[in-house]
């Protein structure tokens, strides 16, 4: 078994080794090497964005088929919310909720019911104090892991919060082992997922060691069925319990915005998110308590497995709230504790040139030196995203000087007038004699 | 021992670039591997020293030099001095114009933070030719 699971993986028959994800990946984790893209597992945080940007569709998110929730006697399906912004024309949740069960769940329990409890824990252990201020939402597990390879001062701000998929899949499980009386092995909860990250999540859990949930099924895989399933509904069951804080999780802004204190920010974009940290790293956001970071731009409505256009998607659950109650889950006495993670969220250096300072200190004076003498141009011939990255690669021993062109048609340049200078060098009287 | 050096120009005439220098100084300490807390007071310390060079001189040179038990930075311009650095040391001193104020930016807490964050600093200052200032930040 791999070291590392990764949802993000890539189909090398129809990579091309272009240069558009390697430039676009946020943790320099893709070189191309022998002409296919290759992902560097230590650094891959799964975010999806070389997914959205590969042309040729070779970067796939993994995830689980349907098929999945037959392994277990009791299936509950616990829909992340952004699923709610993929039908037009929706205008009640229970439709969905009714379609999933049509389609081979026993049981739906939505995952903005877990959402609205990890709120209402948030407001609570803010207003006690007992956060490092200013708390980072650990919701986006591509965050956290990006937090975790690159912003290490920034790992103790990380709200210690199981998610809302984690949180909605235990009650989901304890509820249905009461109502039937199976034990729990034989309950499965499984995740309706707009994003590559999620699954990696459920196989490899931060923060606590183990995941509640069973499995991750994509809502591009669900969606087309589902689709025809709702349309054909004859009863709606009343199955939702989910306020508009809940559902608001599904966009940007949601989380923050249900904690109801105006000293937030909430960015979404992989980009957006790197320059936030940036600046809470050197402390220059003092003002706020809470940093809501999304790596997909609008939220978990864009993320790569979703079907919708975010921005979309998002309109559609500003409908689809408007008369929700504000929140219509509570957390019970004593609860609040078992949603704490287990461990600390710990730096890991993977970016790091040496364990020994002297001697990443030796190496980056080498890097320093070939960086100098390379074109500058970025331009990702070489199959490393930068002339940077190229030397760093060189001095790690896993790249060489001549994988740039530029290098390379020097090279052959002075070769060829070496060659014509000693075509030029034939004694004259030898050609001569000749016949 | 080994010693790693990095020279900046700090434009004086772009404030969007200000913050940029320190950005990357910070970014080739963490490959290093470098102590987290003397990472993050060094960006902190060179972060205020570069805007306090484009608010008040007009830009500048920063000189970094990285060892491995200490990071040692100079900050050079050719701007109008301090007149006073004692007054100038008090928090909630400021010389910084209105524009800057508007940005969130001096609110006269630029020296006493670099203060704070470094383990010695030093001050060479003259009116009408300029100021550089030197600062240490001690890996623990």
């Amino acid at each position: 078994m791999e070291r590392y699971f990764h949802s993000v993986t890539l189909d090398a028959d129809k990579c091309c080794g272009c240069t558009n994800c390697i430039k676009r990946c946020p943790t320099e984790a893709i070189r191309v090497r022998n002409g296919k893209a290759q992902i560097i597992s230590e650094r891959c945080i799964d975010c999806g964005e070389c997914i959205r940007v590969c042309p040729h569709h070779a970067k796939k998110a993994k995830s689980d088929p349907l098929s999945i929730i037959e392994n277990k006697k009791y299936k509950i399906a616990i829909p992340a919310p952004a699923l709610f912004g993929q039908f037009n024309n929706l205008d009640d949740i229970d439709v969905v909720l009714t379609g999933l069960k049509e389609m081979g769940f026993d049981h739906v329990f939505e995952v903005s019911r877990g959402a609205e409890l990890v709120s209402e824990a948030t407001r609570r252990l803010m207003a006690e104090g007992k956060l490092q201020r200013p708390v980072i939402s650990s919701a986006c597990p591509a965050v956290v892991r990006l937090i975790r390879v690159r912003f290490p001062d920034l790992c103790a701000h990380v709200l210690p919060m199981d998610s809302p998929m984690e949180i909605t899949a235990r009650l989901a499980k304890k509820e249905a082992v009461e109502k039937t009386g199976l034990p729990m092995e034989e309950i499965g909860a499984y995740f309706i997922t707009p994003c590559a990250a999620k699954v990696t999540d459920v196989k490899e859990p931060i923060g606590s060691g183990r995941s509640w949930v069973d499995g991750a099924i994509s809502i591009s895989e669900i969606f087309p069925k589902l689709s025809h399933v709702m349309d054909k509904l004859e009863q709606i069951e009343p199955i939702g319990c989910s306020g508009l804080i809940g559902v608001s999780w599904a966009g940007s802004g949601g989380e923050a915005a249900a904690l109801l204190n105006e000293k937030y920010l909430a960015a979404d974009g992989v980009e957006n998110i790197i320059r936030v940290l940036e600046e809470l790293e050197d402390e220059r956001l003092r003002e706020l308590d809470f940093v809501e970071l999304n790596a997909c731009s609008g939220g978990c409505v864009g993320g790569v497995l979703t079907v919708e256009n975010a921005y979309v998607a998002k309109a559609r659950l500003q409908r689809l709230r408007k008369y929700l109650p504000v929140s219509c889950n509570h957390l019970e006495k004593d609860f609040l504790p078992k949603m704490m993670w287990t461990d600390e969220l710990e730096f890991a250096p993977v970016l790091n040139l040496s364990n020994d300072l002297e001697e990443a200190m030796r190496m980056m004076e080498e890097i320093d030196r070939i960086c100098a003498e390379l074109p500058g141009l970025d331009c990702g011939s070489c199959g490393a995203p930068s002339c940077r990255a190229l030397a760093e690669d060189m001095v790690r021993g896993e790249a060489r000087k001549s994988d740039c062109i530029f290098v390379l048609r020097e090279q052959i340049q002075d070769m060829a007038s070496t060659l014509s200078s000693m075509g030029g060098f034939i004694p004259k009287h030898h050609t001569e004699e000749e016949p | 021992m080994s010693c790693i050096k990095m020279k900046y120009e700090v434009p004086g005439d772009d404030f969007t670039r200000a913050g940029e220098a320190s950005s990357m100084v910070k970014r080739k300490l963490k490959q290093l591997g470098y102590n987290p807390d003397a990472i993050r007071r060094v960006a902190i310390a060179m972060y205020e020293g570069e805007i306090n060079m484009v608010i008040h001189a007009g830009g500048g040179v920063a000189e970094v030099e990285v060892y491995p038990d200490r990071v040692e930075i100079a900050l050079i311009d050719q701007g109008p001095g301090i007149a006073d650095v004692e007054m100038a040391m008090q928090e909630g001193y400021s010389t910084a114009p209105d524009n800057v104020r508007s940005l969130g930016f001096g609110a006269g807490m630029g020296l006493p933070n670099i203060k704070k964050y470094t383990d010695a600093m030093r001050i060479d200052t003259e009116v009408g030719k300029g100021t550089t200032m030197y600062l240490t930040v001690k890996a623990k």
